[in-house]
């Protein structure tokens, strides 16, 4: 079974019916990369899988348990799928480290010295262990994005939801960030993210979801979807890149 | 009948000043404890709370404080609950604080960036641990200075409690204007004791309010 199972999910702001009908699983392991137009519904999709966003039709299930409003499911639902922002939204008022510990302390009621261990091992990993003690203004923004990344997988995830991480980076610390997103690829870990790195989706991920005014227009392994664009829409769209 | 030195004016409107102070001190505290509960009925996800303490909010601030005084102290009585000046004084003060401080601290939460409420909803955190953890550490930050100049309006508010009957610093100057016939020296001499409690409150939120700024991190 699937880890994620979206199925027939809509959403709308007012009148404006953002995710019409989208279909989609992933499995555990899978990297799969959202590419589309701005506007075609990208970050809503994500942020529906967290329950950043209610859903007005369909359903999510994530490792069998389905996503309903009420806080209880909401809670259940974030600690096994973790998200990482393209604005890092780190805790300004903690050093790296401490934004770290903060969710396993307070949420799952880890103690200090665990979570400090683990928050250690985690910063280590996105290759930040000796940047445990600087706030986040004293760090650039593609360290800030790695610890934001070390902050959600302390949690223990099962899948991570990336929306356009690297997107608010300048261009020479787009590199670091790819690097440790692909090093956790390559250890099995569940991905989905929104990027507008083709060559990055065409390296590490196994599947390319093309989206196209609220619904999967196209879906394939990169080799095919880049290759051969069926639709003219993704044509265009690569096209226009 | 008696002679008052202009020491002895002072002297007596100093001893009614304790009771500004104290009354001050009461609808500070009490008005700030009962401000956050507000806060967070405010800020929180219930919608029925939230109706609940805008109206609250909004019947506070659109009366005056007069008539609140009035209505705690005469309408206490009228339930049956003889209640001494005091104790009118000091509730109806900390219900007008609570509802101010709580709006001005309303602003201060919602000045912090919305990611930060994303992020730390996406690590699973309630809305209590939001406040907790994440937000209130940074609005604190930036309530520090309004919430200190806002203290100013309190030690002024107390003069109003004279009305009904409570002896602070404006009731005692009113008594000793009456056995002294002397308005201007004693009204005067009662303002500057009112100006030296609030000029220092007022002062140091500007301070820290520049500092604050200046140390924009906040470690
Ligand atoms: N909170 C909101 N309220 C109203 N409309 C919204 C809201 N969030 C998104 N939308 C609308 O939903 C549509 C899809 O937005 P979304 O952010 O999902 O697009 P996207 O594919 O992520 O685009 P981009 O590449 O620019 O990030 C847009 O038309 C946007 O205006
Ligand atoms: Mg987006």
């Amino acid at each position: 079974m699937s880890l994620i199972a979206i199925t027939e999910v809509r959403k709308r702001f007012g009148d404006n019916e953002v995710l019409k009908g989208i279909n989609l699983d992933v499995e555990a392991g899978e990297v799969v990369a959202i590419i589309g137009k701005s506007g075609s519904g990208k970050s809503t999709l994500l942020r529906c899988i967290n329950g950043l966003e209610t859903i007005d039709g369909g359903s999510i299930m994530v490792a069998g348990a389905h996503l309903a409003p009420d806080d209880a499911h909401l809670r259940a639902l974030r600690l096994k799928v973790g998200m990482i922002f393209q604005s890092f939204n780190l805790f300004p008022h903690l050093t790296a480290g401490r934004n770290v510990m903060l969710s396993p302390m307070v949420v799952k009621k880890v103690s200090a010295k665990e979570a400090e261990a683990e928050a250690r091992a985690r910063m280590e990993q996105v290759g930040l262990g000796h940047k445990f003690d600087a706030y986040p203004d004293e760090l650039s923004g593609g360290q800030q994005q790695r610890v934001a990344i070390a902050r959600a997988l302390a949690m223990q995830p099962l899948a991570l939801l990336c929306d356009e991480i690297t997107s608010a980076l300048d261009p020479e610390l787009v590199n670091e960030v790819l690097q440790v997103v692909g090093k956790l690829a390559g250890e099995g870990m569940t991905l989905m993210m929104v990027t507008h790195e083709m060559r990055f989706a065409r390296e590490v991920c196994d599947r390319v979801v093309f989206m196209h005014q609220g619904r999967v227009h196209e879906i394939g392994p990169p080799a095919e979807v880049f290759a051969n664009p069926k639709t003219p829409e993704l044509q265009q769209f690569l096209g226009m890149l | 009948m008696i002679q008052f030195s202009t020491w002895d004016i002072l002297r007596n409107l100093l001893f009614a000043a304790e009771w500004t102070i104290l009354l001050s001190l009461v609808a500070f505290v009490g008005g700030g404890a009962l401000g956050l509960i507000v806060l967070f009925a405010r800020t929180g996800r219930s919608t029925l709370l939230r109706r609940v303490s805008i109206l609250y909010i909004e019947l506070i601030q659109g009366t005056p404080l007069l008539m609140q005084l009035f209505l705690s102290f005469f309408g206490l009585a009228l339930m049956g609950f003889d209640v001494p000046p005091w104790f009118a004084a000091g509730l109806s003060l900390t219900l007008w604080t609570s509802a101010f401080l709580a709006e001005i601290w309303r602003g201060c939460v919602e000045a912090i960036p919305r990611g930060q409420w994303e992020a730390s909803s996406s690590l699973a955190m309630t809305y209590f641990e939001q406040m907790r953890h994440v937000v209130l550490p940074q609005a604190l930050r930036i309530a520090v200075p309004p919430t200190v100049g806002f203290s100013v309006q309190v030690v002024k508010g107390t003069a109003l409690t004279s009305i009904i009957g409570f002896v602070e610093l404006s009731k005692a100057a009113t008594m000793i204007t009456n056995a002294t016939f002397q308005p201007f020296l004693v009204y005067g001499l009662a303002a500057l004791v009112y100006f030296a409690l609030c000029w220092p409150l007022s002062k140091s939120s500007q301070i820290l309010e520049r500092k604050l700024n200046v140390a924009h991190r906040n470690h």
